[in-house]
């Protein structure tokens, strides 16, 4: 029987006997791009969120003001660029734009992984401002009245809290991410969209083909999404605490009990 | 006596708004200092800047002959030993009971995970919350949450500790349990400027106390001087709605 005389169900059938370990593989690199460069994205846009909420003081000196301010215009451009173009034309640029320019070939990996993650970066720097932002600022307050600088009151009280308040949009980025991964079949990379365009191409079944790679993709999507969720869960730590009072260390001979119906006066 | 604390000439404008007009006083070592007077008058906004939350405007705050507005020190290490306790607590809501009296002994004194946590859990049984260690902010009351930011300033051993209207976000039954802890810290010496509306734990706890009005320090005296014999009419004033 040939494929043009198979069924829907059928054709689906063939593609993935005869085509399943190729699709598993484009799957596997989408993932892997994807998560990865989540991941560095994640770095790039906390890296960022930081420089970008730095607050002067009026008494700071004059080349830290003026470092700063650059740093500043140029993240703000890099945010901006990012942002507000195709990644599809972006990876055409970088891709050729190096090879032509810098006489640099860039890998397949390097380049995917390179366009990516800036291209989350510039997202992952807004939403990390916003994140910072949306922590209440008595919390810098009280951490800095206990002597810690800028970055330790970053890395130690707001970011962990930013970073639980931001999850959705990590989870929602990772999600683009596998999706997006398809744009770069455009320098190459042979990812599940490829795989899909070459399925299609060979046996010209793009219904079938397409519905089969859809199916992937959402399973893709739909167990990182699950993933991403409980680990919100358990970032939330648990609802209840023990009262330590057989901990050794709590002194207890000496422990003070407060009566706690004690009027002011 | 010691003089630990001295700001001479401090004032703060926020834009056109004078919130602080030539304040001049000083703390000595073991004083316990009460700054009342009305809200808006500038009480909290002072405290802000002694511990270099608000940059002032102009004047100098001089922390054991230290000018602490200029660059002659670090401003890190000069708040880890002036200790703030908050209105509206400021706990880590991250860490729980026992991490947030530890995070700045580890990072700032640089004292060792099992040395913290010894010194966190003896302050923490001083205030009556040692039970508590393995809570989060969020699942404490709030007379709890600041006896847990009060150990937590503590904890840090500072040489002075100021009070930023603790009791104020407390319902009436909770305030006993703060004021308590506080006049545990009086007795044992600790150096302490508190802004407060309990008039009568000011007058009952303070050696030093005073009143401000608009920004300027209207009178100031010991206790006695400020709540038996007021010269001033607006003290009087202040004093005289509280004494119904």
């Amino acid at each position: 029987m040939t494929i043009s005389e198979m069924s829907f169900i059928g054709r689906m059938l063939y593609i993935v006997n005869n085509y399943g370990s190729s699709l598993l593989k484009g799957a596997g690199v989408t993932m892997s791009i994807a998560l990865i460069c989540t991941l560095i994205g994640c770095i790039i846009g906390f890296a960022v969120g930081i420089v970008q909420t730095i607050e002067l003081k009026k008494n700071s000196n004059l080349a830290k003001k003026i470092l700063l301010k650059i740093v500043n215009i140029i993240l703000n451009i890099y945010v901006e660029f990012f942002r507000g173009t195709p990644m599809m034309l972006q990876a055409a640029f970088i891709y050729y734009g190096s090879a032509q320019i810098f006489n640099v070939n860039m890998g397949m990996w390097q380049a995917a992984i390179l366009i990516v993650s800036i291209n989350t970066g510039a997202y992952m720097a807004e939403t990390v401002r916003g994140g910072i932002l949306s922590i209440d600022i008595g919390q810098t307050e009280g951490a800095k009245a206990i002597g810690l600088s800028h970055f330790q009151t970053m890395i130690h009280v707001v970011l962990p809290q930013a970073l639980r308040n931001i999850m959705p949009q990590i989870g929602n980025n990772l999600i683009i991410n596998i999706k997006d991964t398809c744009v770069l079949s455009i320098i190459g990379t042979v990812e599940l969209f490829f795989t899909f365009k070459s399925i299609s191409g060979a046996l010209y079944t793009y219904f079938e083909a397409a519905t089969v790679t859809l199916i992937i993709y959402f399973i893709l999507t739909f167990t990182c999404s699950r993933i991403l969720r409980h680990l919100e869960n358990k970032m939330d730590g648990p609802s209840s605490y023990d009262l330590a009072t057989t901990d050794t260390l709590a002194l207890t001979s000496g422990l003070n009990h407060f009566k706690t119906k004690k009027g002011s006066k | 006596m010691n003089q630990i604390l001295t700001i001479q000439h401090l004032s703060k404008t926020f834009g056109t708004n004078v919130v602080l007009k030539d304040i001049d006083f000083h703390v000595n070592s073991g004083d316990v200092t009460s700054i009342i007077g009305a809200s808006g008058s500038g009480k909290s906004t002072l405290l802000r800047c002694i511990n270099l939350l608000e940059t002032p405007t102009s004047g100098d705050i001089i922390f054991h002959k230290k000018n602490v507005t200029t660059a002659q020190i670090n401003e890190a290490s000069y708040r880890a030993k002036v200790g703030m306790v908050f209105q509206s607590f400021n706990l880590f809501n991250n860490h729980n009971v026992l991490t947030n009296c530890m995070l700045g002994q580890k990072i700032i004194l640089k004292k060792s995970e099992e040395e913290a946590r010894k010194s966190a859990i003896k302050f923490l049984d001083k205030v009556g919350m040692a039970p508590y260690i393995n809570a989060k902010p969020q699942q404490l009351s709030g007379g709890q949450k600041q006896r847990v930011a009060i150990a937590r300033a503590l904890a840090m051993e500072p040489e002075i500790i100021l009070f930023d209207e603790p009791t104020s976000a407390l319902d009436p039954e909770m305030v006993g349990e703060v004021l308590e802890v506080m006049r545990k810290l009086a007795k044992e010496g600790m150096t302490m400027l508190v802004v407060t509306h309990e008039m009568d734990f000011a007058r009952e706890i303070s050696n030093h106390v005073v009143y401000m009005g608009d920004g300027k320090i209207v009178e100031e005296g010991t206790c006695e001087q400020i709540f038996e014999k007021p010269q001033s009419p607006r003290t009087k004033e202040f004093l005289s709605r509280f004494r119904k």
